[in-house]
């Protein structure tokens, strides 16, 4: 990293001769120094996480008090079937993330790597019957934006729906739903696509041995990035597909 | 310490001082080696580079505004030209200079260095962060040379959203990408406060440049990600047109509003409390006392950055919010002048029976604490909400915000330049010149911007490129104020430029302040320390540094 | 280097040990992870459940408590902050705290801006 070095910073390597690991960066004092910092750091990236899908939340939580009728006849078109078996998925997959982390803990490589792919799988299963949804409100015309159509919504009983009817000006509120809907899922795929990228990246060096020697900083972390995208969905499940699954009756 | 009489530049170990063989800067060379640096402090240079080019820019903006002003006709520019002038210098001066200015360049450099560390927690990232910022600001000049954005820098839905046709969705995704290096040199500075301070350096033995900039860092953290989304939601308005903020569709504009300024209001947090930590150095060195009450003034920093999440609304209070809502908010924004005062009033008792000197730091520290002073009692007026309608959407909260921002924080970030100038390069800056240039300086921008209070109470509304014959004199008084605030950023500019090379030689500590990072070379080594100090008195302790300079063999490393 | 272990003895100082920005590595065993995967998936099919019974305004209150449960254990167990120092448990507590800032501070205004028509 610093390619000319100075007498003093030559005192200074031999210093920390001591330190075993390659991984260890010579600013920190320690390797356990360095272990909390990267811990702590991405903590605090999470918490800008929070506050980020905070903002699309609250939103949420605005239009779904001003406009609940729009809002139930909406989440109601969605696959609550799907939606749980997309839950089970990712909650699957961030348990094997933790098995991966402990794996690194006990340096165990095979499973290690085994857990990683096993958890890279669901990850894509997840996204897999995601892009099955969006193409369902594709088809339905439930995408928002010019091709928006609310006859669905004004007119139930002739798509054979047992829903309330709304008048045009609710139905057009359903949108809203919709774009709520497509913003934070899609954000949340938009994690999981970057979280994909980096297990693979993660998967090769664990093939390689990296993280079986001790080093498990990385392989930590990002379990606590996947934990997290798992916990915002494991709020945005019943927020938009169980809103009311007993409209009529309400 | 025996009570220096004299000016305490003619120190002893100056006029012998040499320039350390090895520091940062001679340690790797070419372009490359600065591009691809991790050393905090050459990323802290790059910074300082890149925020001075974009002051200038949106310096130049301001002057073409004032230029407009200076008759009450609109002859200069068009009103959409002159509206693009404004949206442009404002989102110039805020995203790319106050937010950055002193914790990316001066808190980069420095809080490693008085925290005794090596480094930040993540050097990489700290690159990372400096590339964002140039990415950012690249699609804001991208925005420009297409045609320019003239939203203002608030964005104000519905109007960003379906009135104009101008660039801004690259507006907004460059203040996405430049809220992203934010971010992350505010989770590098909690984490290397955190982590990396050196054996001895207790929380309360820190610098109060340090706990400032923590303060300000957490705000980073917390603030930011919600302009993020906010930004996100008006290019998706903007693209698909949901409604969202669009009234007609069901949506709310306040809500961009609320999320706006969730992070604006913190964001001039965010912007002033490094400022006020470069003031805490300034005025304990050049008083040559312990800074009075040296915890309150450290957590008066975490309050003010507490606080400031609770009052982000007194922005709204025109927009029609809630009364019973305002009502809270008005309140909780008189809190935050409680800490703030809190400061100022230490300042002073720092200054009383202290050995007071008057070097450029200092004058910009004085600058700092009477027109921060203004700027924050004009604040607790638009606080209130009586006071608020009549006065916000005028020249007088123009007024208002000048005085925090470039009266408080340019000041403060002025005084941390020349104050560690000698610390960045080893050179010192040309006294009488620059003490010119404070006076220069204050005298312009009093110039500026108290005319501009009384238009604002007079009634003349800000964003106009014309104005009724009456306010031309206040304005032609501000706009000559410009001027010379303009010679008074430029002169630092040349006359630092020209100490790169023919400076006097500053020595190790020419204030002899009495912080870590005065106790290496000047410039410093790479990785700052020949071995980690160790912290064994407490912060501002003039007499540990007299007995240590005393029993120290001078040597030249 | 003759200083070298002086250096050391700093960071694992009595004073470091029992610092609250200091916590052991503790290696959380697949026994409880998978106890934590049980309750998960538990949780999901009591709340598809439980969002089929009309419970009037409780529903989406037990939605939401479901899900807040489901999350704390994740962030717990998973996440591992239950054997992480205080510094770790604080911020996790802040960054929800400032969530919660965000939502009541603003609906403070919603909700009496009409009173009960919000």
């Amino acid at each position: 990293m610093h390619s000319a070095i100075a007498n003093p910073q030559a005192d200074q390597a031999q210093q920390h001769e001591h330190v075993s690991l390659p991984q260890h960066r010579h600013h920190f004092a320690t390797p356990e120094q360095q272990r909390e910092a990267g811990s702590f750091g991405m903590w605090l990236f999470l918490l800008t996480e929070i506050m980020f899908f905070g903002g699309l939340f609250f939103a949420y939580l605005l239009f779904r008090n001003w406009y609940y009728d729009a809002f139930v006849t909406a989440s109601n078109q969605l696959s609550v079937p799907l939606g749980a078996v997309n839950t089970a998925i990712l909650i699957t997959s961030g348990f094997f993330m933790a098995l991966a982390v402990w794996a690194a803990e006990v340096r165990k490589k095979n499973l290690l790597v085994l857990f990683l792919v096993l958890t890279t799988l669901l990850g894509f299963a997840f996204l897999g019957i995601k892009a099955d949804e969006y193409h369902e409100k594709y088809e339905k015309h439930h995408i928002p934006g010019a091709s928006f159509d609310t006859s669905q919504f004004i007119n139930p009983a002739a798509y054979g729906l047992s829903e309330k009817p709304l008048a045009p000006d609710a139905a057009q509120k359903t949108q809203l739903f919709f774009f709520l809907y497509f913003a934070m899922t899609g954000m949340h795929a938009l994690h999981m696509v970057l979280g994909l990228g980096i297990l693979f990246w993660l998967m090769i060096r664990a093939q390689r041995g990296d993280f079986s020697s001790g080093y498990v900083a990385p392989i930590e972390n990002f379990g606590l990035y996947w934990h997290f995208v798992d916990i915002v969905w494991i709020f945005l499940f019943p927020l938009l597909y169980l809103i009311n699954r007993h409209p009529l009756a309400h | 310490m025996s009570a220096p009489s004299n000016t305490i530049l003619n120190l002893p170990d100056q006029s012998t001082a040499q320039l350390p063989r090895r520091n940062f800067i001679n340690a790797e060379h070419g372009l490359l080696s600065w591009l691809f640096t991790s050393d905090h402090k050459r990323i802290a240079i790059l910074y300082l580079i890149s925020i001075t080019f974009f002051f200038f820019i949106g310096g130049a903006f301001a002057g073409l505004i004032r230029l407009e002003l200076l008759t009450p006709q609109p002859d200069l520019v068009s009103s959409d030209t002159y509206n693009k002038f404004f949206t442009m210098h404002g989102i110039i001066m805020i995203f790319l200079f106050l937010v950055p200015s002193v914790p990316a360049t001066l808190g980069n450099f420095l809080i490693p260095m008085m925290i005794g560390a090596r480094d930040l927690a993540f050097p990489k990232i700290n690159l990372l962060s400096w590339y964002l910022y140039v990415i950012g600001g690249t699609l804001t000049l991208t925005a420009l040379v297409l045609g320019g954005v003239d939203t203002g820098w608030t964005f104000t839905a519905p109007l960003s959203t379906h009135y104009l046709n101008t660039h801004v969705i690259t507006t907004a995704f460059a203040i996405f990408v430049a809220g992203f290096s934010s971010v992350f040199t505010g989770l590098n500075f909690i984490v290397t406060i955190h982590r990396m301070r050196c054996p001895g350096m207790t929380w309360f033995r820190m610098p109060l440049f340090v706990w400032a900039h923590y303060a300000a860092s957490i705000l980073m953290v917390l603030g930011t990600p919600v302009l993020a989304i906010a930004m996100i939601l008006i290019v998706l308005e903007r693209l698909v047109g949901i409604g969202v903020f669009d009234p007609t569709k069901g949506g709310d504009p306040l809500l961009f509003q609320h999320l706006f300024w969730f992070y604006s209001h913190p964001a001039v947090y965010i912007m002033i409390l490094p400022g006020m930590g470069v003031i805490s150095e300034v005025v304990s060195t050049f008083s040559r006392k312990r800074i009075f009450g040296y915890t309150a003034v450290a957590f008066s920093s975490v309050a003010i950055a507490l606080f400031g999440f609770f009052v982000w609304e007194h922005h709204m209070f025109i927009m029609g919010v809630s009364n019973y809502s305002a009502l809270i908010f008005s309140l909780l924004t008189m809190l935050v002048a409680v800490p703030s005062a809190i400061k100022i009033f230490n300042w002073c008792f720092t200054l009383q029976m202290g050995s007071i000197t008057f070097e450029t730091p200092m004058l910009y520290a004085f600058g700092f604490m009477g027109l921060f002073t203004i700027g924050g009692l004009t604040g607790v007026f638009l606080g209130s909400l009586g006071m608020d309608i009549q006065l916000t959407e005028t020249y007088f909260i123009v007024a208002h915000f000048h005085f925090v921002m470039v009266g408080g924080m340019l000041m403060a970030f002025l005084a941390g330049v020349h104050f560690w100038w000698p610390k960045m390069t080893g050179r010192m800056y040309p006294e009488s010149l620059s003490k010119l240039a404070a006076v220069v300086t204050f005298i312009g921008f009093i110039l500026t911007f108290m005319p501009q209070f009384v238009l604002g109470y007079l009634g003349m509304p800000r964003r106009y490129h014309a104005y009724p014959p009456e306010f031309q004199v206040l304005n032609v008084l501000s706009t000559a104020g410009a001027t010379i605030l303009g010679i008074g950023y430029l002169m630092p500019m040349i006359y630092l430029a020209w100490s790169l090379k023919y400076g006097a030689i500053a020595g190790n500590n020419p204030w002899q302040a009495t912080g870590l990072e005065w106790q290496t070379q000047s410039p410093p080594l790479t990785e700052n320390f020949t071995e980690i100090p160790i912290m064994d008195h407490e912060a501002y302790d003039y007499d540990w540094l007299e007995h240590k300079t005393a029993d120290e063999v001078t040597h030249v490393a | 280097m003759a200083h070298e272990p002086q250096h050391e003895q700093h960071y694992h100082d009595a004073a470091n040990v029992t610092n609250p920005e200091h916590a052991s590595h503790h290696i959380v065993t697949p026994r409880v992870y998978a106890a934590v995967f049980a309750t998960l998936l538990a949780c999901t099919a009591l709340t598809v459940f439980a969002a089929d019974i009309n419970l009037g305004v409780f529903n989406p209150i037990i939605a939401l408590a479901i899900a807040s449960f489901k999350g704390v254990i994740v962030i717990l167990f998973f996440m591992h902050v239950k054997y992480q120092s205080r510094l770790i448990k604080v911020t996790v507590g802040a960054g929800f705290f400032m969530f919660l800032v965000l939502v009541t501070m603003t609906l403070s205004d919603y909700i009496s801006r009409a009173w009960g028509l919000w």
